[in-house]
C-alpha cells in the first residue's frame, strides 16, 4: 500500500504543484487586474497555437535540457554548478571558433565543433573543481566568478580575432552548421535544430553513466557521503574534479548548438544570456533526474516561450508567467505542504467513508 | 588626476560599492549561522532595491517628504519588503523539511518576476521605475573629513555606507557577545543540544532568516537609491550572489564577511577608475571589467583555506528530534 502510494506522489506531487503553481500565478494576474483564463488561453495558443511556435518552443527548450542536464549532474555529485551560464558561454565560443576558423567536411566539422566546444567547458569547469578538490576553495563562489570572465573574455576574444561585420563574430561555415531542413519544413521555418535530437541523446547518456557504470556510481556515491566514499577507497578529489568536467561539458554543449543550430555566429554581450541560470531551476523541477529534466526543460521553455504571445496579445506582463514557474519551483521544495493537503484530504474522505 | 586624487577615488569607491554587499552579506551570515541556507540574497536583494526605489520616489515626489528623508523611507521600505519576502523560505525550509537550496532559487525567481510585474503595473508598461529624484547623498564628517586623503576618502560616504559600516559592529556584537547571539549559533551548529537546553530551535531560525531579509533589503536599497538612481531588470544583477561569495570568502562571520566585501569593492573601484582613467589605451576594457572576478578567484585560492560552514547548515530540524 505504502509503495504504491509513493509511486503515486511521484507523479501526484509535480502535477499538483504546477496546477498549485498555475493558481498562485492566477491570484496575481486577477489582483492586478488581468483575466487568468484568457492569460492562461493565449499561454497554450503561444506554445500550441500552430506548428511555428511549437517548433520555436522545441527551439527555446532544446538549451534548457543541456543546462538541466549540467546543473543536474553536477548536484548528483553534491557540487553546486551556478557556473552553467559561463560554461555555456565558453561552449558557444568554441562552437563558433571551430565554425569560423576550421575547414573540415560537411557533418565532420559539426561534430568536430560540438567536441571542441564540450572539451573547452569542460576544462574550464574542471578549474572550478581543482581548485575546490585541491585548496577548498568553495565551488559556489569560484563558478559564479568565473561566469563573469567567461562572458567578458568571450567578447575580448570576439572583438580581437572573430570580429565579423556587426557586434558579433562571422557566420559559421554551412559545414559546420546543425540547422534541420527535415525539422523547419514540419515546423513552418522555426529554428528547431539537431541540438534537441543531440540533447536527448545526453540524456540517456548521463541516465546510463549515473546509474548503469561504476563511474557514475563512485560519483553518485562520493555527493551521497564523502566521508563514507573515502573510507570506501574511493577518490573524492578525482571525482570532483571529474563531475564538475563532465558538468561543464554537458554545458558547452548547449552553447555549441546554440551557436551552430540556431543563430550561426555569436553576438558581444553586455550580459548573461540567462539559460545557465534557467538550468538551476530546470534540474531542480526535474529532481536532478535526467529523464525529469527533460520534462522540467518542456514545462519551464514551454510556459517562458508562451508568455511572449499573452504579453503580446493582451499586454499581461511576462512576469506572470515568471511568478508560476517561481512556485512551481517552490512547492516542488516544499513538498511536504502538498503532501500536508493531501494528508487533509485523504483524511477527510476516509471520515466520509465511515461515517 | 594626481596621485592623492585617485588614491581618494578608489579608497571611496571601495567603500561605496562595498556598500550593497556588505548589508546583504551580513543577512546571509545571520541566516545560514542559524543553520538555513540563503542562497536567496539576490531575490531578496531584487525586492529591496525595488521597494525603496519606488517608496522613494512616491514619498518624496508625490507626498512632499523632504529629499533627505525620502531615500531612509525607502531604505525601510526595503527592509519590510525583505522580512515579508523571506518568510515564505522560512516557511518553507523551517516548517516544511524543504531543500533550502530549491527554496532559495524559486524565491531568486519569485522577487524577480513579482518586482518587474509590479514596475510595469505601476509605471504604465515601462521596464523601469522613472529616475528616483531624492537619492541618498553623500555626508562629509565635520572635521574627520579634512583628513588629507583618508578623510574625503573614507569619512565622505552615503548614509547608508555609514549604517552599513556601523551594522558589522552591532550584528558582530549580537552573535558573539549576547545570549540572542549564542542561541542563533548553537541552532546552526547543534539544534538537538539547544533544544534539550530549551532554545526553541524554529523561532530562532524565523528571527535569523528575517533578519537576513530586512539587511538584504536594504543591500538592495543601496543598490537603487544610492549607487544607481532607478530599479530595472539589471539593478541588482548577481550582486546578491556576489554576496553569497563574501559570506563564505568571509567564513561566516560579520568582520570576515565585510573584508571580503570591501576587498571586492576595491577591485571594481579599481576597474571602474581604471577606465575613467583611460587605461582601456593600454589594457582591453573587458580585462578591467574581469578584474574583480579573476582577484576574488586568485585571493581565494592563494590566502584563504577551507571555510566550515555552520556544522547543520540545510538540515532541518524536527522538535524533538534526535
Amino acid at each position: 500500500m505504502n509503495s504504491v502510494n509513493s509511486k503515486w506522489n511521484a507523479i501526484l506531487v509535480p502535477v499538483l504543484a504546477v496546477i498549485l503553481g498555475m493558481l498562485v500565478g492566477a491570484l496575481v494576474m486577477l489582483a492586478m487586474g488581468f483575466n487568468p483564463i484568457r492569460g492562461y488561453e493565449l499561454v497554450f495558443q503561444g506554445i500550441f497555437g500552430n506548428a511555428y511556435y511549437l517548433g520555436e518552443t522545441l527551439r527555446a527548450v532544446t538549451p534548457l535540457i543541456f543546462a538541466g542536464l549540467a546543473v543536474a549532474f553536477a548536484f548528483r555529485t553534491g557540487l553546486f554548478n551556478i557556473g552553467v551560464e559561463g560554461q555555456f558561454i565558453v561552449g558557444q565560443l568554441a562552437a563558433a571558433w571551430v565554425g569560423i576558423s576550421w575547414n573540415l567536411p560537411p557533418v565532420i566539422h559539426a561534430i568536430v565543433a560540438v567536441l571542441v566546444a564540450m572539451v573547452a567547458a569542460g576544462l574550464y569547469a574542471g578549474l572550478a573543481g581543482w581548485l575546490k578538490a585541491k585548496l577548498g576553495v568553495h565551488e559556489v563562489i569560484t563558478t559564479i566568478m568565473l561566469n563573469y570572465v567567461a562572458l567578458f573574455s568571450s567578447n575580448y576574444v570576439i572583438r580581437t580575432f572573430l570580429k565579423g561585420q556587426s557586434e558579433g563574430t562571422e557566420d559559421i561555415q554551412p559545414s559546420a552548421s546543425l540547422t534541420s531542413d527535415f525539422f523547419s519544413s514540419i515546423f513552418d521555418g522555426a529554428r528547431l535544430n539537431w541540438g534537441l535530437i543531440i540533447a536527448l541523446l545526453f540524456t540517456l547518456l548521463m541516465y546510463w553513466l549515473l546509474w548503469k557504470t561504476t563511474v557514475g556510481y563512485e560519483l553518485r556515491s562520493v555527493g551521497f557521503n564523502p566521508h563514507a566514499s573515502e573510507y570506501a577507497g574511493m577518490n573524492v578529489s578525482k571525482n570532483i574534479v571529474l563531475s564538475m568536467v563532465i558538468s561543464g561539458m554537458l554545458a558547452g554543449a548547449g552553447g555549441a548548438v546554440e551557436t551552430l543550430g540556431v543563430y550561426g555566429y555569436m553576438v558581444i554581450s553586455a550580459g548573461f544570456t540567462g539559460i545557465g541560470f534557467d538550468g538551476i531551476a530546470v534540474a531542480l523541477i526535474g529532481a536532478n533526474n535526467p529523464f525529469g529534466v527533460v520534462l522540467g526543460a518542456l514545462l519551464f521553455g514551454g510556459f517562458s516561450f508562451g508568455a511572449d504571445n499573452m504579453q503580446r496579445v493582451e499586454g499581461i506582463p511576462t512576469e506572470s508567467i515568471q511568478i508560476v514557474i517561481s512556485m512551481v519551483i517552490y512547492f516542488v521544495a516544499a513538498s511536504a505542504i502538498i503532501y500536508r493537503l493531501l494528508g487533509v484530504f485523504r483524511r477527510r474522505r476516509r471520515e466520509e467513508v465511515q461515517s | 588626476m594626481n596621485v592623492a586624487d585617485m588614491l581618494i577615488t578608489i579608497l571611496n569607491g571601495s567603500i561605496i560599492f562595498a556598500t550593497p554587499l556588505i548589508l546583504a552579506a551580513l543577512g546571509g551570515v545571520f541566516s545560514e549561522r542559524s543553520g538555513v541556507i540563503n542562497i536567496a540574497l539576490e531575490g531578496l536583494m531584487v525586492i529591496g532595491a525595488f521597494a525603496a526605489a519606488v517608496v522613494t520616489i512616491w514619498t518624496g515626489e508625490t507626498l512632499g517628504v523632504p529629499g533627505w528623508l525620502a531615500p531612509w523611507l525607502g531604505m525601510l521600505a526595503a527592509m519590510v519588503a525583505g522580512i515579508l519576502f523571506s518568510l515564505p523560505h522560512a516557511i518553507a525550509s523551517i516548517n516544511f523539511n524543504a531543500n533550502q537550496v530549491v527554496s532559495g532559487v524559486a524565491l531568486n525567481f519569485l522577487a524577480a518576476g513579482f518586482a518587474l510585474f509590479l514596475v510595469k503595473k505601476l509605471f504604465e508598461g515601462a521596464g523601469q521605475t522613472t529616475t528616483v529624484q531624492n537619492v541618498f547623498t553623500k555626508i562629509a564628517i565635520p572635521g574627520l573629513h579634512e583628513i588629507p586623503i583618508i578623510g574625503p576618502g573614507i569619512f565622505n560616504l552615503y548614509g547608508i555606507s555609514y549604517v552599513a559600516l556601523i551594522l558589522v559592529g552591532v550584528s558582530y556584537y549580537v552573535l558573539y557577545k549576547t545570549p540572542f547571539g549564542l542561541r542563533l549559533r548553537a541552532v546552526g551548529e547543534h539544534p538537538r543540544a539547544a533544544d534539550t537546553l530549551g532554545v526553541n530551535v524554529r523561532r530562532m531560525r524565523y528571527m535569523a532568516v528575517m533578519i537576513s531579509g530586512a539587511l538584504a533589503g536594504m543591500g538592495g536599497s543601496a543598490l537603487s537609491v544610492a549607487i544607481s538612481s532607478n530599479f530595472q531588470h539589471a539593478t541588482v544583477s548577481g550582486h546578491g550572489f556576489m554576496a553569497l561569495a563574501a559570506m563564505i570568502f568571509g567564513k561566516w562571520h560579520p568582520v570576515g564577511a565585510m573584508g571580503a566585501a570591501l576587498f571586492f569593492g576595491f577591485a571594481t573601484a579599481l576597474s571602474v577608475s581604471g577606465q575613467v582613467l583611460g587605461l582601456t589605451a593600454y589594457v582591453p576594457s573587458e580585462f578591467l571589467n574581469m578584474l574583480p572576478y579573476l582577484l576574488t578567484i586568485l585571493a581565494l585560492a592563494g590566502v584563504v583555506g577551507r571555510a566550515e560552514a555552520p556544522h547543520s547548515l540545510g538540515k532541518s530540524y524536527e522538535n524533538g528530534s534526535r
